[in-house]
């Protein structure tokens, strides 16, 4: 179990505690956070569960697969702290984990 | 049965079940006319999901019909590569040589160029962009609905559906208004089969684009020699990477933008007064609750799917689920089965305007080619839909809406409606 901090466009702060092993994706839209679409369900194949990883995280988030780079290249708020959530699992080392939700997904 | 399923089964032709799997051709757009599609695709789903066919008018290609099979492929471009189109092409046409050859365009293009030049229209779609279109969206829709007469039949595609995405693809464009028509008859004139209505003959069809071409020859020359401004053409015509483009890829690109731009979503306008009304009891939801919308816009773009099949070709052999796909080959990819796919959707042929995931659908197509403009697409439904609910507690459809020969777009070319009071 790992706390995550979403923090909507508009400034409001979305806390979650997550099981190890689940998607930050899936802790957003199992607790109904706005801001994360995931239409594609949490394949890879879409770009609608973008965030933007607090930079102190990181290093402990890592780089983008080959995949999930192209896709995030459909996103138009794209930057280097850019991920899909979808492929960000929970683990003991993300506990704390803060990341930032664009204004939309696309 | 809800009124849909009824229809459906009224319409179903029971031959379906009785035809050699080998046979059936799922792109016949005859079905597609006549709304007689549904069984074909069923049968598919449950006997031949990777199913080839040989003999069609469309010659040999495969239909890949189940909602993950159809996200497989759809997000693997290296092995199924968009290169050099993304419609099947009856046979004719191929030996002929299609109205498109020479010309290509984004959509049908792989990674770098693909990346590169779509990058350069995605501003015109982005959130702050969208910011600044909706409230114009909706002044034109609001004046749109309060010109309408009440209690006289109307045709819902040409006063609605056809009038609000043709102004906002002229204002994306940075054309006049007063030409915005012309996109709507080209971008019927581009995905029309001839002799089935709009376009006697190919020449016509050559002629026609003609027009198109040298309205879009114009447009580019002038934005050229201006200052940049935020609309596509400028994009295109100043941007580093698409500056020196050959002619006919550019024209490509406006053709990608003018189907992809306005087709869609006025099919889907027009789906969502008809599926309403088939649904009553749907309709009387939303209207209870108008926050439901933007699941309602969503339900419909997956019920309607306006785009029937997106094409693929096979750039090596591949085992696809126990078919043996070879380099070369033509593979379609039908959103409109994967969107019916009850292991993935809850009760698909039904219309529910509160699905638990209403965004949960294939319309827009999964991995880098996925739609470009969903968003503005979702906009001018919800809007819409908004300033309908204000004025009009009902939009009753007369009769069945005639549909589109095609099993590309899949749309109406027209719809009686009356408007029977304002609220």
């Amino acid at each position: 179990m790992g706390h995550v901090t979403y923090l909507a466009h508009d400034g409001r702060a979305y806390e979650v505690e997550l099981e190890d092993g689940l998607s930050v994706m899936e802790g957003a839209v199992r607790n109904g956070i706005p801001g994360i679409d995931a239409d594609c369900g949490g394949m890879c194949a879409c770009a609608t569960c973008h965030v933007h990883v607090a930079d102190e995280w990181r290093a402990a988030v890592g780089n983008p697969g080959e995949q999930e780079d192209e896709l995030l290249e459909l996103a138009p708020e794209r930057d280097d702290a850019s991920r899909l959530s979808c492929q960000i699992v929970m683990s003991p080392q993300l506990d704390g984990l803060v990341v930032h939700m664009p204004e939309s997904q696309h | 049965m809800s009124a849909a399923a009824a229809i459906i089964a009224d319409t179903a032709s029971p031959a379906v079940d009785n035809v050699p799997l080998a046979e059936l051709d799922p792109a016949r757009p005859d079905r597609f006319r006549s709304e007689t599609w549904q069984p074909v695709f069923e049968r598919l789903r449950r006997e031949d999901p990777v199913h080839l066919s040989e003999n069609g008018e469309f010659g040999r290609y495969w239909s890949i019909t189940k909602y993950n099979d159809i996200m497989a492929i759809d997000t693997d471009h290296k092995s199924f590569s968009s290169e050099p189109g993304i419609t099947l092409v009856r046979t004719a046409d191929q030996q002929q040589g299609s109205p498109f050859q020479g010309m290509s365009m984004f959509i049908a293009m792989d990674p770098p160029k693909h990346d590169i030049q779509r990058k350069i229209v995605t501003p015109a779609v982005s959130p702050m962009n969208l910011q600044l279109l909706e409230p114009i969206i909706r002044e034109r829709a609001a004046k749109i609905l309060d010109d309408l007469p009440v209690g006289e039949e109307i045709d819902w595609v040409d006063k609605v559906s056809m009038e609000l995405t043709a102004m906002t693809l002229a204002t994306l464009f940075g054309m006049p208004q007063e030409d915005r028509r012309k996109l709507t008859y080209w971008s019927d004139v581009v995905t029309a089969v001839p002799g089935q209505g709009l376009v006697d003959t190919r020449e016509q069809k050559l002629e026609i684009f003609s027009e198109y071409h040298a309205y879009f020859t114009r447009l580019w020359n002038e934005r050229v020699n201006a200052e940049p401004t935020g609309d596509l053409i400028s994009m295109l015509a100043h941007d580093p990477a698409t500056r020196d483009m050959p002619p006919l890829e550019y024209f490509g690109n406006v053709i990608l933008l003018t189907v992809g731009g306005n087709d869609t979503t006025r099919n889907t306008i027009t789906g969502s007064v008809y599926a309403l009304n088939r649904n009553p009891d749907e309709y009387r939801k939303l209207r209870a609750d108008p926050g439901l919308i933007p699941s309602m816009v969503s339900e419909t773009i997956r019920w309607q799917t306006p785009l029937a099949h997106m094409k693929r070709r096979a750039t090596r052999d591949v085992e696809f689920r126990g078919k043996q796909i070879r380099e070369g080959d033509t593979v379609a990819m039908w959103y409109v089965s994967g969107n019916r796919d009850d292991e993935v959707i809850d009760r698909p042929d039904e219309y529910i305007v509160d699905r638990a995931r209403p965004r949960q659908h294939i319309s827009f197509g999964f991995g880098i080619h996925r739609c470009v403009g969903n968003r503005l697409a979702e906009l001018q439904l919800r809007v819409i839909w908004e300033e309908i609910m204000k004025r009009f507690p009902e939009i009753v459809v007369v009769d069945e809406p005639k549909r589109v020969y095609s099993s590309f777009v899949k749309g109406y070319e027209s719809m009686r409606v009356v408007i029977p009071r304002r609220n």
